[in-house]
């Protein structure tokens, strides 16, 4: 026994996160390149492999940066030191970067041409008639916001802002024949669009160009007294936003902080130049910004694709993009009763975004207005700018009831937003809380408190998604509404748990982390083991974002090698080797890249024939079972149950846009021939649709599902 | 009708706040508990008093408790204090602090009041409490700094006791010794048992104890991971003993992870173990229930029974009488006396209430002074009413506050000597009492119990108990004595009217003892 536990635990059955995180954003980019897609998706889901690799190297690559200086050695989970992983992602992000822009230049650019869309990607190539549209823009619109810096003995190399799109110029005096080269130039204005249309061309058809293009047939205005020798754009990404605290990498932050006795601050950890650019050009920047060669990326093609985010938003292309779906109103809430005599009637589940964030917003507003409500808490993670909840929330706290509010600060990129909105929240009479100490809090949970006949009965919502109505629209999440008192005392438990007090002796219904989830997982993935060795019912289905903690993998391997079946669906980071020979063979791992982002998180155990089944807000990450606050329930209402365990089995049969990890670490799409094709998001849409449909040509039954009302059946809660 | 209700406990350890509802339904449903934990015990321990910062602290926490009470909407509350603030020198410039600061006004209750609320919790809450204590049973409460016994025989409390082991003192104890892992198992067994051997020779002699009753945070915290715990059901000695050797094998980490407990929880378990075991060991019960309640949760019920919105099955009066009957038996008194005594007392008692105004808790006082009268006679005929109000006043008797306490041992002391309005002396400050009241309305309760004791006793001067078919009864400003007594009754006669003048000044009735004559 003891030696297999330890052959489970072996790094080399583990992948490095961070290559299974390239993996993922390859798998993005697959999509990308999927001729299927409408064309206009296929550019958002490109322009997302390149924001999602800006975040990784800002992120991951500055944390192992940072390792390597910190000289810490601690290998990670696959057994790798920091230097050795950043050779590996060097690597791999260097074939990612080709891959991107072969994908942009021999299979996105002819596709929009034939589309009657041209990009103009040099200047040079601009009719005449073009060339003075552009020119009269940039006298008009671009010039006036420049800076135009030139460099030389009297002037330092200029601070370069992270991110930022600039162009770079050799530039010589123009009265000095031999002059010396000299190093200017000038950041392309962010405030300004990234795009420009032209006029139509001759056959009507649409040309647009970039702003740095019409930047670069006009430098020459900007340095006057200078004759411009050659001008590329350049992009730098440095080591040196960690005021973002980053989640992904806060674990290694204060163990790194300790050793780290000189940060080199700003450092420069990615350097992005124009393929042709002036070789002079480059061993300037190179010795400017203390570059090394393998951060040096030569692209081929415009620098920073997430302007095709925007190229995506141009009008007139509908036809080139997906059908934009609605979310559907929920079934058991299509009906004249207020959301509380819904939720009495029996749990309800919400299944975002084919079924509408709304329930969850109007619970928070019918209860700010409800008299009889006496209180509402609630936890905010990261919500959106304008966000109705928090409308709700102020407007319940201003009319006396008691609000409580776990705001999490430390949420990536959105701490200014929030602090304005936990403010106004605060000048309401809330009673905000700003997360413990040590811990984010990032379960999901609001409680309404409110005074009935006979009684206090408590409403509580818990899910998978953050309270964000925007988001909510884009991200397939989970939810549960329910009035179930052990529900609503956990709840309570929960929200005192966060003010600070001492957590209960037991929970009734919740797992909570950081104690007692991992604790639990491991647990149930430990009895389907026995189980199974005793020869009864095992199955594991599991759903999720991101799998890497070491512990509950090795426990996955060893339920594997005991016969569990195990299924997974994970969207992103996946540390596990699947389907290996003597360790993993009983695992399939599926990872579904779609138009909405996979984000809910859903676990099923057999059991023995006595099936659990759990949704969450946690992933299988170290982070989140250890360093959050994190909430677990478990489905209970068997018609909810039901409709969970179907949307684990139609995203396990999904075909299209499933891709399935090889035993060699590689994804690869599933052969379709011969098989009914199954899309499992668009199959929730339809089945959204459907339910929805059915509801309203039935208006006295709720018929979509069967009510079970515990008070209607007292002989079978009772038996 | 639903009454939503707030109990604060100021503990010796931690804050705690229960909310509650109430219904008229004979039901109080816990709604919501929050506990903080604040080490004012070791102030109050070490230094006497409590320090600025956690003055602070509780501050801000029962500042924090008052707005979860207005999130509630409660429509009461009540808020009390045990040993910390009890025994803290400074403890009422901490009640003033607190009052100014949040509003939430603290008494502070004496530990036998204490005791009885926690007892009051079990037997509100847990359905099998009268089934279990029809047979031997021990409610032990165990609180971080101090062990209660309270034994029980046949639905009734007979005896109670206060015992010096803590898991907190014997942590910090432990702790001192700096010996080795068994070294320190072997001395917290001897501690126990050097408190625990006496008790059992004292009270246990002749008590079969089948059943223990836990109650308390320390015992909640070792049981709340077992299986017993979750299926409700009681231990057993071997159960215990697994529980016992988990604790005892377990490092202070392994501990914490192991029952979700932080470090100084953590080392309270082990304490808690041996004194749980032996307990068990020494008493020689067969199992044991660990309640669920909390102090919070007695003063909830004590408020619904003071409300009039709970009637408990259990009968608490009789409880205080049958152990104070029990004292008075362990100091050799004579019973039938004692018995006709408290006869006469509550006939004068019940007829004179147009004249007293006292209510039935005075009558349960002067119910429990009868029956003490004599005690201090075990120590010496001489000075018998110095000695029984010293061994009263160092008796707990449960569910009385300190005050009242004194009220009976008072009584007691005067119904021999000669009353003086002032020379009572009050210890404890009337204030602090839950009836707010001031000095002298006490003095003089205790004047007016006093003239009934003496006049009780009077009419048994003879110890034969000759007036035991004696009504008593009120006309025109005398109280009438009427018995059908065939024979001599001079010595009664003569106590009666010794001790009428005594009564008449306070009452302003006279007692008379008519003999009828028979026909």
């Amino acid at each position: 026994m003891a030696e297999n536990t330890m052959n489970f635990e072996d790094p080399k059955n583990y992948v490095n996160r961070e290559m299974s995180w390239l993996e993922f954003d390859f798998r993005i980019l697959n999509e990308a390149r999927d001729k299927s897609i409408p064309l206009f998706e296929r550019l958002k889901f490109l322009s997302i492999t390149a924001s999602n690799l800006d975040e990784f190297f800002m992120v991951r690559v500055a944390s192992l940066k940072d390792q390597v200086h910190a000289g810490y050695k601690k290998p990670d989970i696959a057994g790798l030191r920091a230097e050795e992983q950043l050779t590996l992602i060097g690597a791999r992000t260097h074939e990612l970067v080709n891959l991107q822009y072969s994908t942009y230049n021999r299979s996105l650019l002819p596709a929009l041409k034939q589309q009657g869309l041209i990009v103009v990607w040099e200047h040079e190539n601009l009719t005449e008639d073009e060339g003075r549209f552009v020119d009269r823009y940039f006298q008009k619109e671009v010039y006036p916001v420049l800076t135009p810096m030139a460099v030389d003995s009297s002037r330092p190399f200029p601070l370069i802002r992270n991110k930022t799109l600039n162009i770079a110029a050799l530039v010589k005096k123009k009265d000095e024949e031999d002059a010396d080269l000299e190093f200017a130039m000038v950041q392309v204005p962010s405030v300004l669009p990234r795009i420009i249309e032209l006029p139509r061309g001759e056959n009507g058809e649409r040309k647009v160009i970039l702003l740095e293009e019409i930047m670069e047939r006009n430098i020459q205005d900007l340095f006057l007294n200078y004759r411009i020798v050659s001008a590329h754009p350049f992009r730098i990404m440095r080591n040196a936003d960690f005021d973002i605290d980053e989640e992904d990498a806060e674990d290694l932050l204060e163990e790194i902080r300790k050793k780290l006795k000189r940060r080199q601050w700003g450092e420069v950890i990615r350097l992005e130049v124009e393929e042709k650019v002036d070789k002079r050009l480059l061993k300037i920047l190179k010795r400017e910004l203390e570059v090394e060669d393998e951060a040096i990326y030569e692209i081929d093609g415009p620098l920073d694709l997430t302007f095709l985010m925007k190229m995506y938003g141009l009008s007139g292309f509908d036809h080139l993009k997906a059908a934009p779906y609605t979310p559907q109103p929920v079934p058991a809430l299509m009906n004249d009763d207020d959301i509380f005599t819904n939720i009495r009637r029996g749990d309800i589940l919400l299944h975002h975004p084919y079924q509408t964030f709304d329930p969850v917003v109007e619970l928070i507003q019918k209860a700010a207005k409800d008299p009889d409500v006496l209180a509402i808490k609630q936890t905010l993670y990261r919500v959106s700018g304008h966000s109705p909840i928090v409308a709700a929330l102020a407007e319940a706290a201003e009319s006396g009831k008691q609000v409580s509010v776990l705001v999490e600060l430390k949420a990536r990129f959105d701490e200014e937003n929030n602090i304005i909105w936990a403010q106004k929240l605060e000048k309401a009479g809330a009673h905000v809380i700003y997360g413990l100490v040590g811990l984010k809090t990032h379960c999901k949970i609001a409680l309404v408190v409110r005074r009935e006949e006979d009684g206090i009965r408590r409403y509580v919502h818990l899910g998978t998604g953050n309270y964000n109505d925007s988001t909510a629209k884009l991200y397939t999440d989970c939810g549960m509404l329910t009035c179930h008192p052990q529900y609503g005392e956990d709840a309570t438990a929960v929200f005192n748990m966060l003010s600070g007090y001492s957590e209960p002796a037991t929970w009734n219904k919740l797992v909570v982390a950081p104690l007692w989830l991992r604790g639990r997982c491991l647990k149930m993935i430990r009895r389907e083991t026995s189980h199974a060795r005793a020869g009864r019912e095992v199955h594991i289905m599991a759903k999720m974002n991101s799998l890497c903690d070491k512990e509950i993998i090795a426990a996955l391997y060893e339920a594997s090698c005991a016969g569990v079946k195990i299924e997974m669906v994970i969207r992103g980071i996946c540390c596990l080797k699947a389907g290996v020979p003597g360790l993993s063979e009983n695992i399939q791992v599926h990872s579904i890249v779609g138009n909405f982002l996979e984000h809910a998180r859903i676990l099923y155990v057999e059991n023995d024939g006595s099936p659990e089944v759990y949704m969450g807000s946690a992933d299988w990450m170290p982070r989140n079972l250890d360093r959050r606050v994190e909430i677990m329930f478990p489905v209970e209402d068997e018609t909810l149950k039901e409709q969970v365990i179907h949307i684990l089995e139609v995203q396990l049969a999904d075909n299209v846009k499933a891709h399935v990890l090889q035993p060699d670490g590689t994804y690869e799409k599933i052969d379709k021939r011969g098989k009914t094709l199954v899309l499992a998001q668009d199959q929730f849409c339809e089945e959204a649709i459907t339910a929805a449909q059915a509801a309203r040509g039935n208006e006295d039954v709720h018929n979509t599902r069967v009510f079970i009302p515990a008070e209607a059946e007292p002989g079978r809660t009772e038996g | 009708m639903i009454r939503t209700f707030a109990a604060i406990n100021v503990g010796a350890f931690e804050l705690a706040l229960g909310i509650y509802e109430i219904s008229d339904k004979n039901r109080i449903r816990p709604v919501d508990f929050i506990k903080h934990m604040i080490a004012l015990g070791s102030d109050t321990y070490y230094e006497g008093k409590i320090s600025y910062q956690l003055a602070e602290e509780l501050c801000d926490v029962l500042e924090d408790f008052s707005r979860i009470m207005k999130g509630y909407q409660v429509d009461d509350y009540r808020a009390y204090a045990t040993s910390a603030l009890r025994e803290a020198r400074n403890s009422q410039i901490i009640i003033e602090q607190v009052r100014v600061r949040t509003g939430i006004e603290i008494r502070v209750i004496s530990n036998s009041e204490q005791r009885f609320l926690s007892y009051k919790a079990v037997a509100a809450r847990d359905e099998e409490f009268t089934n279990i204590i029809q047979q031997g049973t021990a409610i032990v409460d165990m609180g971080f700094g101090s062990l209660q016994i309270s034994l029980f025989d046949k639905d009734c409390l007979v005896a109670t006791q206060n015992l010096p082991l803590g898991a907190v003192p014997m942590k910090e104890t432990l702790a001192r010794a700096r010996v080795s892992v068994e070294t320190e198992r072997a001395l917290a067994r001897e501690m126990v048992d050097n408190e625990l051997v006496t008790f059992r020779k004292m009270y246990l002699k002749d008590r079969d104890i089948r059943t223990l009753i836990a109650v308390g945070e320390p015992i909640m915290m070792l049981y709340s991971k077992t299986e017993a715990w979750k299926q409700r059901s009681p231990l057993s000695l071997e159960e215990l003993g697994v529980v016992f050797e988990r604790v005892r094998s377990m490092t202070r980490e392994q501990i914490e992870d192991a029952f979700d407990v932080n470090a100084d929880y953590a080392a309270m378990l082990m304490p808690t173990a041996v004194i749980v075991r032996r307990l068990l060991e020494i008493t020689g019960a067969e199992k044991i229930w660990a309640s669920r309640t909390r102090l919070v949760d007695g003063i909830a019920a004590e408020y619904a029974e003071d409300k009039k919105l709970l009637k408990l099955n259990h009968n608490f009066a009789n409880d205080i009488i049958v152990t104070s009957r029990n004292l008075a038996k362990r100091y050799k008194c004579y019973m039938p006396h004692v018995q006709a005594v408290e006869d006469a007392a509550l006939k004068i008692f019940d007829a004179l209430k147009k004249y007293h105004g006292m209510k039935a808790r005075e009558r349960l006082l002067l119910q429990i002074a009868v029956n003490l009268h004599s005690c201090g006679k075990f120590v010496t005929m001489r000075y018998a009413n110095d000695c029984a109000y010293n061994i009263i006043m160092s008796t707990e008797i449960i569910g009385l506050s300190h005050l009242e306490r004194e009220i009976v041992a008072n009584v007691v002391k005067y119904h021999e000597q000669k009353f003086e309005y002032d020379e009572v002396e009050l210890s404890a400050s009337p204030t602090h009492d839950r009836f707010r009241q001031s000095e002298e309305s006490v003095i003089l309760r205790i004047a007016k119990l006093t003239a009934i004791l003496r006049l009780a006793n009077s009419m048994d001067r003879s110890h034969l108990r000759k007036l035991q078919d004696a009504r008593v009864s009120l006309k025109e400003n005398q109280l009438m004595i009427t018995t059908g007594y065939p024979d001599d009754l001079t010595l009664e006669a003569m106590s009666i009217a010794e001790k009428g003048d005594f009564f008449e000044e306070i009452f302003g009735v006279r007692p008379v003892l008519k003999q009828k004559k028979r026909g």
